[in-house]
């Protein structure tokens, strides 16, 4: 094989020419003619009756083309939005159409669309639509929802809850009765707005002559949306094309069949014209899903040494108005809530519960950031209580290197990795011995540093296909193909569907280095249904464990394959031929070598193969891997809060990751940046808060805080390289990585700094209002 | 009551009748058909729309159509030299300052007025002066970055650099 040589090297981007010369195209920038615009009325109550929709009025309106209600769409319906097993294979939930019918269960769900020939048009029509609606109680609060007398979202479940299981392993009670402290503790992990700076977007242009449907949407998951398309619509899947084109960003935003995909594809069914609806930020704060709204109860043993011997956690999760695509996704975060540590006991219980919100679904780490906020939040608890040092605790408690394989008490395997390594370069980078000494001189002079450690461990690169299967309810695999062209260029096609990572520039890198084309000379491709067999697509973060190495997979048995012609063509034995840097000769005759160029066209001028052998020089690859990934590292972050404002400010950020091989370390990097903000997000700024009608008071980009540049520092990053033994690359996902771990470590740092306070805990996000309550009761300063 | 609206965008005239209503944005997007500016929020919070009106930098969603009635714009498309990039365009490319690339065109709109008027930003000086544009993909890490790096290429004086090859 050839040496790797891009495999590893910081290359630039391809993708970076178009996008920063503003010449790409994202779904509302491609042109079409004879577009019709769609405008979606959305329900302004959050739990009602609909009595009546009057549309005479807005037909009238200039420019309207014609007004659809759910009435009136109903019987287009071949089936509900899906959903998915996602780990609780018993539940309860409604069926869900894409547009409401007789009742709407929160605000901003779909209750009519106006079709008009621009969009100032359809959307002044709109607001002619005179609804009328029997207003009901809106149910918001999850512990209230599922009492006796709670009103019912939806009346043919019986009540609000969908399911309400155990994951337990272990002698929970043999584990208190040994613990020597004991402690409780409720933490929030509060509703979060994905806010992907592009909105979503759809164009459907069903041609009424042909049969044939093209779908534009801005989508994670253009293969899914393909499929459900024609399930719903009733259409052929081989008359469905679904495109994702530039997508602007995704977070799990975008991770679901939505109702506007499905109600575009109608309306353009209906009037046999290209529909466009492009969402503009206030509808996609009410319209595009959530993520997070849970509550998590723990319950921790422990010893007097920090030892954890076992705990109770209990996970409430807000499903919202309906149960979304993948909206017990987030039940994972109980799976994986043992973290980087052995335990004796696990007692976990999650409850999950409609209300009158916006659906949640998965947002950036899906279970994994609300798992590893309670586990490092535990093992901070645990050192507070017994006054061990956090480094401390979590050595005592780690996983050992020598326990790899590790399988957890609910039965998951880790693959490989030792903890301790990325803790102690962390500790290094940040010099933690003198950091605690200089927090001691800070406090004397009434400033309050802090640190706070998350040592993370998660799981991603979803397959491999039967676990995910029996899990999810959808078999998971990468999916390749290889062409190598008649001048020996080559074409890469992938299943992941990038929206930001970069995968046209690495996965290049990942076939040149097996065909010894240059980089330039690959191009990948992607995001389009009609270009491959299928794919799994684009999230938790799985491209790189899965559809990266099927590239590797596809490029090596289209290396295999050019041995066998450059055998044939140099007159040998194909044991004796090797392949290297682009090139087959004879073993010990370089110089009488043949080019990937020659070998390429032999292919195709056919009658200069062996005999038997059929033209082309291409390969296809289903990779299903034999387990998942397991990321890990340690983030440690050190904050001030200020004593007379209550504001955090971060003094530092390090992060020492392993993500195993890293195909290129600078696109590494930036998925790491991004995600440990989005983390700092969550921890400092971000909520979607209800009032009590359950309207949005966060509903604008005013009120909803994304953090900007001056709220962030610069990041250190450090990293430890454990490569994957379930994949030939031996790479583990990193996309999820940064979030995952980031919020317990500024909440871990934020109580240090207020330790002198008497202060245990805060909630998330932890503003300058709360830390500086949390400063001042009491008198103040305890010493 | 349609408005006569004539403007210079990247050194093409352009004149429309158009509705007192119109954005600028939608002007720029819809009718001169320059879609690299980006609409990201309707609050005048995400400065995806940044474009250089008359010298200034504004938000386009902010603006409407009329009021730029006889202003030279400069857009996205508007920055490269033939088939030579900005050199802020060049500094996002070499350090990574984008992914999705959708808050790209009004980010690098908005670093180009910061550097014109402070040719030498601090590290603190840049976050600041980019805190009116949203990115949800970098971390804003290695936006900084590549202002940086462009700053030392613009600064007067600085050596015209040979732009690096793509790999």
């Amino acid at each position: 094989m050839a040496i790797s040589k891009m495999i590893g090297a910081s290359i630039k981007r391809r993708e970076d020419p178009r996008l920063v010369t503003g010449t790409s195209s994202y779904v509302d920038d491609i042109p079409q003619t004879a577009l019709v615009h769609m405008h979606v009325v959305r329900s302004s109550e959050a739990h009602a009756r609909i009595l009546g929709i009057e549309t005479a009025r807005a037909k009238e309106a200039d420019g309207v083309i014609a007004i659809f209600t759910g009435k009136d769409l109903k019987p287009e319906f071949g089936a509900p939005l899906p959903v998915t097993v996602c780990f609780v294979p018993e539940k309860k939930y409604p069926n869900h159409y894409p547009i409401a019918v007789d009742k709407v269960h929160y605000v901003g769900e779909p209750i009519a669309i106006v079709l008009a020939s621009s969009r100032a048009a359809a959307e002044d029509a709109g607001e002619r639509l005179e609804v009328r609606y029997d207003s009901l109680p809106a149910v918001l609060d999850m512990e209230k929802a599922i009492e006796k007398d709670a009103p019912v979202i939806h009346e043919e479940l019986g009540s609000n809850l969908s399911y309400d299981m155990k994951l337990a392993a272990g002698d929970i009670d043999a584990a208190f009765r040994e613990a020597e402290v004991t402690i409780k503790q409720r933490l929030i992990q509060q509703r979060l707005i994905p806010i992907a700076i592009e909105p979503r977007g759809v164009v459907a242009d069903y041609k009424t002559f042909g049969g044939k449907l093209t779908v534009w949407s801005s989508t994670q998951i253009p293969h899914f949306v393909k499929v459900w398309l024609a399930v719903i619509l009733g259409i052929p899947e081989s008359n469905v094309r679904v495109v994702a084109p530039e997508v602007g960003g995704g977070f799990g935003s975008k991770i679901r069949v939505y109702p506007e995909e499905i109600l575009t594809a109608i309306a353009s069914r209906r009037l046999g014209r290209p529909v466009k609806w492009i969402e503009d930020r206030n509808e996609n704060i009410k319209a595009t899903h959530h993520g997070r709204d849970q509550i998590w109860d723990v319950e921790i043993a422990a010893k007097k040494d920090g030892t954890v011997l076992g705990i109770r956690p209990t996970q409430w999760l807000n499903l919202g108005g309906y149960h979304s695509q993948f909206g017990t996704f987030q039940v994972s975060g109980m799976l994986v809530a043992q973290g980087a540590y052995r335990m004796k006991a696990f007692d976990g219980r999650a409850i999950g519960v409609f209300t009158n919100t916006t659906p949640t679904d998965a947002y950036r780490g899906a279970g994994r950031p609300e798992a590893t906020f309670l586990i490092e939040r535990v093992m901070d608890l645990v050192a507070r209580e017994t006054g061990v040092d956090p480094v401390e605790v979590r050595r005592r408690n780690f996983v050992r290197a020598e326990d790899q394989p590790f399988t957890t008490l609910l039965g998951l395997t880790y693959d490989s990795g030792d903890y301790r390594i990325t803790l102690d370069k962390a500790l290094e980078i940040v010099d933690y011995v003198g950091f605690r000494k200089e927090q001691a001189e800070q406090r004397k002079q009434g400033r309050y540093l802090g640190i706070g450690l998350s040592t993370y461990i998660e799981i991603c690169g979803l397959g491999p296909a039967a676990a995910t299967e029996a899990a999810v309810g959808v078999s998971l695999w990468g999916m390749s193909v290889v062409n190598v062209h008649f001048t020996g260029k080559a074409t890469v096609i992938i299943g992941s569907s990038p929206h930001g990572q970069g995968h046209e520039t690495t996965y290049a890198q990942v076939a040149s280095d097996v065909l010894g084309i240059p980089v330039e000379d690959i191009d990948v491709q992607h995001g389009d249904t009609a270009i491959g067999p299928m794919g799994m697509d684009t999230y938790g973060s799985r491209s790189t464990a899965l559809d990266g190495n099927a590239v590797h997979l596809s490029a090596m048995k289209v290396q295999d394959k050019a041995r066998k012609i450059a055998a044939h063509l140099l007159e040998a034995a194909e044991g004796d031929v090797v392949y290297e840097n682009g090139k087959a000769f004879v073993k010990g005759t370089p110089s009488k070598a043949i080019s990937i160029q020659e070998i390429a066209g032999a292919a195709f001028q056919t009658s200069r193969l062996p005999k038997g052998m059929e033209g082309g020089l291409e390969a296809t690859t289903f990779f299903d891997p034999t387990n998942f990934v397991w990321p890990f590292g340690a983030h440690i972050a050190v904050v001030e809060v200020d004593a007379e404002t209550g504001a955090t400010r971060i003094l530092r950020y390090v992060a020492v990751d392993d993500c195993g091989t890293r195909i290129n370390p600078m696109v590494v990097d930036g998925q790491l940046h991004g995600g440990i903000a989005q983390g700092i997000g969550q921890a400092l700024f971000e909520q979607a808060v209800y009032d009590e009608a359950g309207q949005l008071r966060s509903g604008s980009l005013v009120d909803y805080l994304v953090p900007t540049a001056a709220d962030l520092p610069s990041f250190e990053l450090g990293a430890t390289f454990t490569p994957s033994p379930v994949n030939p690359l031996g790479t583990k996902g990193i996309g999820e990585a940064g979030t995952i771990a980031s919020s317990p470590a500024i909440i871990n740092a934020i109580v240090d700094a207020l330790a002198p306070f008497g202060v245990k805990d805060i909630t998330m996000p932890a503003t300058p209002e709360k830390v500086w309550q949390l400063m001042h009761r009491n008198g103040g300063i305890k010493r | 009551m349609r408005r006569r609206v004539a403007v210079t965008i990247n050194g093409a005239k352009h004149e429309h009748e158009v509705e007192p209503r119109l954005l600028l944005v939608q002007y720029i997007r819809e009718l001169a058909g320059l879609t690299g500016t980006h609409v990201g929020c309707d609050t005048s919070n995400c400065g995806a729309c940044t474009v250089e009106l008359d010298g200034h930098s504004v938000k386009s969603c902010t603006v409407f159509a009329v009021q730029a009635d006889g202003a030279e714009i400069t857009t996205i498309e508007g920055l490269a030299k033939g088939s030579t990039l900005h050199p802020l365009q060049q500094a996002f490319w070499d350090e990574h300052g984008l992914q999705c690339g959708f808050c790209t065109p009004g980010m690098i709109m908005a670093a180009k007025q910061l550097l014109e008027r402070n040719p030498n930003p601090t590290e603190r000086e840049i976050r600041l002066g980019l805190e009116g544009n949203l990115c949800r993909c970098t971390g804003y890490h290695n936006i900084v970055k590549s202002i940086q790096a462009a700053a030392k290429v613009m600064a007067p004086g600085a050596q015209t650099k040979a732009p690096a090859s793509v790999t």
